[in-house]
C-alpha cells in the first residue's frame, strides 16, 4: 500500500511499485483530466506536477512518488499560476479537440514559474515535448506569453 | 455549457428529417449492416421538419429534434454533430441561437442519440461528422429550427396579451411588446408556446440583420477543456467496469495461433483473457495490469496469405494496373490526340503513401452488452453506424443499442470508422460487466484505417504560349467509398478518388481524367481532406511544372487560367500580395529559401495559400511562413476559419514532411512518434489568414487548409533546390547540397 499526496488529499492505494503514475490517477483514483497519448514519454499528454516539476507520468513509477506533492489539471486552477495560464487559453480560444491541452497547460504552467517573460527559444524548450495533433501550437505560445504578464502581479 | 449527457430527446422518436430543402439523398449502409438499401428520404422541408410537429406534453417546449426549452428558462441544444476540434460545437449553436434569439451563455448542449432519422447531414445522408459539412448541412436548416421556435414563443406572448405577433420582438430569450412595454420570458411562455400550430413559412434574418453570425464567439467547449472536466470517450467510468488492452493480428487477415494464458492469469489485477479469430484482449482491474498481462500473454498469430506483404509489392503492383485504360470521370475534347500531336508534351508520376491518422486520442470504446440491451461509450464520428453494428454483434434489436457519444481526441476521418467499436463490442460481450477496451499508441498506429496509396499517372501538352492545351490524368488508388458509401459508388468511379482532380477549375480546352481501383489486401480510409488532399496535391505539383516548362511565374500562370473563376482568382491575388510574391526572399550561406503556390476550390471554398521554406545542408525541409487566402461564403465564426487553417496546415505539413505507413513481411513498420513524426511547437510556422468577406451560403473549412498546403511546400522546395518532389513523404536525402 502506497500513500499519494494527489491535489492535496491523501489517497492509499494498492497497486504495484512499478504502475506508472498515469494510470493510478486515471484507472484506480479516477481522475482522468490527465491523458494516455504514447506511453513512451513522446507526446507530453500525460504532464502532471510533482513537487512543482513537469513530469509525464506514463513513465513515472509510482513509488517514486510516494510522499511527494503530485499536482493534476483537475486542481490547477487553485495554482495562481495554473490559473492565468487557464484564463488565458479561455482568451484566445487555444483548444481545438482539446485531449493533449491538460498536458500543455501543465507544462506552460511548470515554464511560467520560474520565468515569467518566457522567450521564443524558452518557450520551444519547455513544449517541445508536448505534441498537438489539431496544430494549436501558435495559440499555445500567445496564450504563455500572455499570461506570463499577468503571472508577474501574482 | 455544461454537461453533456447522452440521453435521448424527448422527442426521439418522432420522424424529423434534418433536411435541405427539397434534396433527395441516399443514406449510408456499411457491408453486413444494410438497413434496408438506399432510402429516398422524405423532401419535406427543413421548415416543415422543424415545425412539423411541436409536442403537447408539458412541460417545457420541444418544437423539434435540436431545441428543448423548459419551465426554468434552461434551452437545451442537441448537437447532431461531433465535437473533434473544428468548432462545431460553437458553430452549430450559433446558427441556432442567431434565430431563436438566446444568449449563448446559458445554453446547455447535449450529444444527439444516434438517429439518422433525426439527425442525418443533408449532404452526407447520414448521422455523419465529415467531409467539411457540418456548417454547410446545417447553415438553412438549423437557423430555420431555431427560427421556427422562436416565432411559436412570439404567438404565445401575443395571444397572451391580445396583440398582433407582428409587433411584439425577441431578444434575449424574452419576447416584448414594446408599445406596451410588456415582457415575457420564454420560461413563461414554454407551455402556451407548446399548444401552438406551427409556423407553415419561416422567415429568416437578412445577413444585414445577424447579430451573431460572423462574429467571432468564444468556444463554448473551452472551459471543460483547460480544466480537464472535458470527458472523451477514453474517460468513461462505469461501476464495475474492467480495463482491457488488446492486440490484433499484426498481419492483415492473419489469426490466433497460441497464448500464455496460465502467464497473463498469473499478472496481479488480470481476471480474464478474451479472443476472438484475430485479436485477443487481457481485461484486468486497470490499464497497467492489462499491459502486462498481454506481455505475459505472447499472442503468437498464423500470418495468412499477406505474411509476406511489403509497400514494394503493392506498389508494383500499382504501377502495372496504373498503365491500363480507367473509367473515364472527365473527358473534355480529345486530351489524348492532342497530347500526342503536341511538340511540347511533359509527363510525370505521382505517389502518396499510406497514412495513420494518429489521433492523440487513442482508439478505445467502452460497452455493457447485457441480455436485453448494449450501451456502448465512445467518441464517434458516425454514432449511427456504430449503434447498427453493435446491433448486428449482439444479436440485439437496433432500438436496444444506446451510443453515449463523447468529446472526441482527434478525428480527422479515423473515428468514422467503427472497427475499434465492433471489436469492443465482440469482447464485451463475453462478459457480464462493462468493458472499457484501451488500445496502446502501438496498436493504434499498427491497426489504423490507412489513408490509401496513390499511383498518380499525368500528362500534358503546352501551345504557342507556353499554356496547357491538353491534360489528362489517371488516378490509381484503392477505393474508400465502395466500401464506405457503395451507393456512391456508380460504373467503377470513386467520385473521392478523382476529388479535385476531375473538377479542375483551370482552362484548358481538353482534359481527361480516369481513375483505376486498385485494392491492397486491407480496407483504407478517409482521411482529412479525403480526395482532395491527393489530387490538389498532384494537380498543383504537376500544373506548377507546366509553368515551369512553359517558363512562367508559378502565380501568373495560374491566373491566366482562372479568367472563368472569379472567386478563385481573387484568393490567389489576395494570398500573392500578402505574401509578398514578387518580392525577394531572404537568403543565407547555410539555407536555401523557396516560395510556392497553390490553388483550390474544395469542399464549397476558395483558397489559395503561399509556403515560404527552407532548405538545410542536409536536406532538411523547414516551413517557415504560411499566408492563406480564402473565401469560404458566409463565416459564422472568424476565428474558428483561422484556426481551422493553422490546423489544416500543421496536419497536411506534418504527413507531406515526414509520414508514410509501409509494410514489410506483412507488418506495419511504424509504431508511435519516434517514427511517425508529427509538427511540434518548434517546428510551427508563421500562419496568416485573410478572409475575403462573402454572404454566398458558407463552404466547409476543416479540410481545405490541410489539402492545400503540400503542393505549396513541395513548390517552393522545387523553388528553393530545384528538386521537383514526386512521392511524398519528402525524401531528405535527395534533397542534401552538393
Amino acid at each position: 500500500m502506497l500513500t499519494l499526496n494527489i491535489n492535496g488529499e491523501s489517497h492509499a492505494v494498492d497497486v504495484s511499485e512499478d504502475m506508472p503514475l498515469l494510470w493510478v490517477l486515471r484507472d484506480v483514483v479516477g481522475l482522468t483530466g490527465t491523458k494516455f497519448g504514447c506511453g513512451i514519454s513522446m507526446c507530453g499528454a500525460c504532464t502532471v506536477h510533482v513537487d512543482g516539476e513537469p513530469v509525464r507520468s506514463c513513465v513515472t513509477p509510482v513509488a517514486a512518488v510516494a510522499g511527494k506533492r503530485i499536482v493534476t489539471i483537475e486542481a490547477l486552477e487553485h495554482d495562481p499560476v495554473g490559473n492565468r495560464v487557464q484564463e488565458a487559453w479561455r482568451e484566445l480560444d487555444v483548444v481545438q479537440c482539446g485531449y493533449c491541452q491538460s498536458g500543455q497547460i501543465m507544462s506552460a504552467t511548470a515554464l511560467l514559474r520560474t520565468n515569467q517573460k518566457p522567450s521564443d527559444a524558452d518557450i520551444d524548450a519547455a513544449m517541445t515535448g508536448n505534441l498537438c495533433r489539431c496544430g494549436t501550437y501558435a495559440r499555445i505560445r500567445a496564450a504563455i506569453k500572455l499570461a506570463g504578464t499577468r503571472v508577474t502581479s501574482v | 455549457m455544461k454537461d453533456m449527457k447522452g440521453s435521448a430527446p424527448r422527442s426521439a422518436t418522432r420522424r424529423q428529417v434534418l433536411q435541405a430543402g427539397g434534396a433527395f439523398v441516399l443514406a449510408f449502409t456499411i457491408p453486413g449492416c444494410d438497413r434496408g438499401g438506399p432510402r429516398e428520404r422524405s423532401a419535406e422541408s427543413a421548415a416543415g421538419a422543424a415545425s412539423a410537429d411541436v409536442t403537447r406534453e408539458a412541460p417545457g417546449l420541444n418544437p423539434n429534434a435540436f431545441i428543448r426549452i423548459d419551465r426554468s428558462g434552461s434551452v437545451t441544444l442537441v448537437m447532431h454533430k461531433v465535437e473533434m476540434g473544428q468548432g462545431t460545437f460553437t458553430s452549430i449553436p450559433m446558427l441556432i441561437a442567431e434565430e431563436l434569439e438566446v444568449d449563448l451563455s446559458r445554453v446547455k448542449l447535449e450529444q444527439a442519440p444516434a438517429n439518422d432519422d433525426l439527425y442525418a447531414d443533408p449532404i452526407l445522408g447520414g448521422q455523419i461528422t465529415g467531409a467539411s459539412t457540418s456548417v454547410r448541412g446545417a447553415w438553412e436548416p438549423l437557423r430555420r429550427a431555431g427560427a421556427a421556435a422562436r416565432m411559436v414563443l412570439i404567438e404565445a406572448a401575443a395571444q397572451e396579451w391580445g396583440v398582433d405577433a407582428n409587433s411584439c420582438v425577441a431578444r434575449n430569450g424574452t419576447v416584448t411588446h414594446p408599445e406596451t412595454n410588456r415582457t415575457l420570458d420564454y420560461s413563461q411562455l414554454v407551455d402556451a408556446a407548446a399548444k401552438l400550430s406551427p409556423p407553415s413559412i419561416v422567415p429568416l434574418k437578412e445577413p444585414a440583420d445577424f447579430k451573431l453570425i460572423g462574429k467571432a464567439h468564444k468556444r463554448l467547449d473551452s472551459p471543460a477543456k483547460v480544466n480537464g472536466s472535458a470527458k472523451f470517450g477514453i474517460d468513461a467510468r462505469l461501476p464495475g467496469m474492467r480495463i482491457a488492452t488488446v492486440a490484433a493480428s499484426p498481419v492483415p487477415g492473419g489469426k490466433l495461433k497460441s497464448t500464455e494464458d496460465a502467464k497473463a492469469l498469473g499478472v496481479k489485477g488480470v481476471y480474464q483473457v478474451l479472443k476472438l479469430d484475430d485479436a485477443v484482449a487481457v481485461v484486468a482491474d486497470h490499464m497497467w495490469s492489462a499491459r502486462q498481462g498481454l506481455a505475459a500473454l505472447a499472442p503468437t498469430w498464423s500470418d495468412g496469405p499477406h505474411a509476406k506483404l511489403t509497400t514494394a509489392a503493392i506498389v508494383a503492383e500499382m504501377a502495372v494496373a496504373s498503365s491500363k485504360e480507367g473509367v473515364v470521370a472527365r473527358d473534355d475534347g480529345d486530351a489524348r490526340q492532342t497530347i500526342t500531336d503536341s511538340g511540347r508534351k511533359l509527363e510525370a508520376i505521382y505517389q502518396m503513401p499510406f497514412l495513420a491518422h494518429a489521433t492523440m486520442e487513442p482508439m478505445n470504446c467502452t460497452v455493457h452488452v447485457r441480455s436485453d440491451a448494449c450501451e456502448i461509450w465512445c467518441g464517434t464520428q458516425v454514432p449511427a453506424i456504430a449503434q447498427s453494428i453493435a446491433a448486428k454483434i449482439t444479436g440485439l434489436p437496433l432500438e436496444k443499442v444506446q451510443v453515449h457519444n463523447h468529446y472526441i481526441g482527434g478525428g480527422f476521418g479515423r473515428r468514422l470508422e467503427v472497427d475499434y467499436v465492433a471489436q469492443a463490442v465482440a469482447f464485451a460481450k463475453q462478459m457480464k460487466e462493462p468493458l472499457k477496451v484501451v488500445w496502446t499508441r502501438e496498436e493504434d498506429i499498427q491497426h489504423g484505417v490507412f489513408r490509401p496509396y496513390y499511383y498518380d499517372r499525368l500528362a500534358a501538352s503546352l501551345d504557342e504560349n507556353g499554356m496547357p492545351s491538353a491534360w489528362t490524368h489517371r488516378v490509381t488508388g484503392s477505393s474508400i467509398t465502395a466500401r464506405y458509401a457503395p451507393d456512391w459508388f456508380k460504373d467503377g468511379l470513386d467520385p473521392d478518388a478523382v476529388e479535385g482532380a476531375r473538377d479542375l477549375k483551370y482552362g484548358i480546352p481538353n482534359i481527361r481524367v480516369e481513375y483505376v481501383r486498385h485494392e491492397p489486401p486491407f480496407a483504407t480510409a478517409y482521411w482529412r481532406g479525403v480526395g482532395a488532399t491527393h489530387n490538389v496535391w498532384v494537380v498543383e505539383s504537376f500544373l506548377d511544372e507546366l509553368a515551369t516548362a512553359a517558363k512562367k511565374d508559378p502565380v501568373e500562370y495560374r491566373r491566366a487560367l482562372l479568367a472563368d473563376v472569379p472567386r478563385l482568382r481573387a484568393v490567389l491575388e489576395l494570398a500573392a500580395l500578402k505574401a509578398g510574391w514578387a518580392e525577394p526572399l531572404r537568403s543565407s550561406s547555410e539555407r536555401r529559401f523557396g516560395r510556392g503556390v497553390s490553388a483550390q476550390f474544395v469542399f464549397g471554398t476558395y483558397m489559395a495559400q503561399i509556403a515560404e521554406v527552407s532548405v538545410g545542408k542536409e536536406g532538411d525541409v523547414r516551413l517557415e511562413r504560411v499566408v492563406c487566402a480564402l473565401d469560404c461564403g458566409q463565416v459564422v465564426n472568424p476565428d474558428t476559419i483561422v484556426a481551422q487553417i493553422e490546423s489544416g496546415v500543421v496536419f497536411g505539413a506534418s504527413a507531406a514532411l515526414w509520414n508514410e505507413i509501409t509494410f514489410d513481411r506483412g507488418r506495419v513498420q511504424q509504431s508511435n512518434f519516434f517514427d511517425y513524426r508529427i509538427m511540434r511547437i518548434n517546428e510551427m510556422p508563421r500562419v496568416e489568414v485573410h478572409i475575403i468577406p462573402s454572404t454566398a451560403s458558407p463552404g466547409g473549412i476543416g479540410e481545405p487548409g490541410c489539402s492545400a498546403i503540400a503542393p505549396a511546400i513541395t513548390n517552393a522546395v522545387f523553388a528553393a533546390t530545384g528538386k521537383r518532389i514526386r512521392k511524398l513523404p519528402i525524401n531528405a536525402e535527395e534533397l542534401r547540397s552538393a
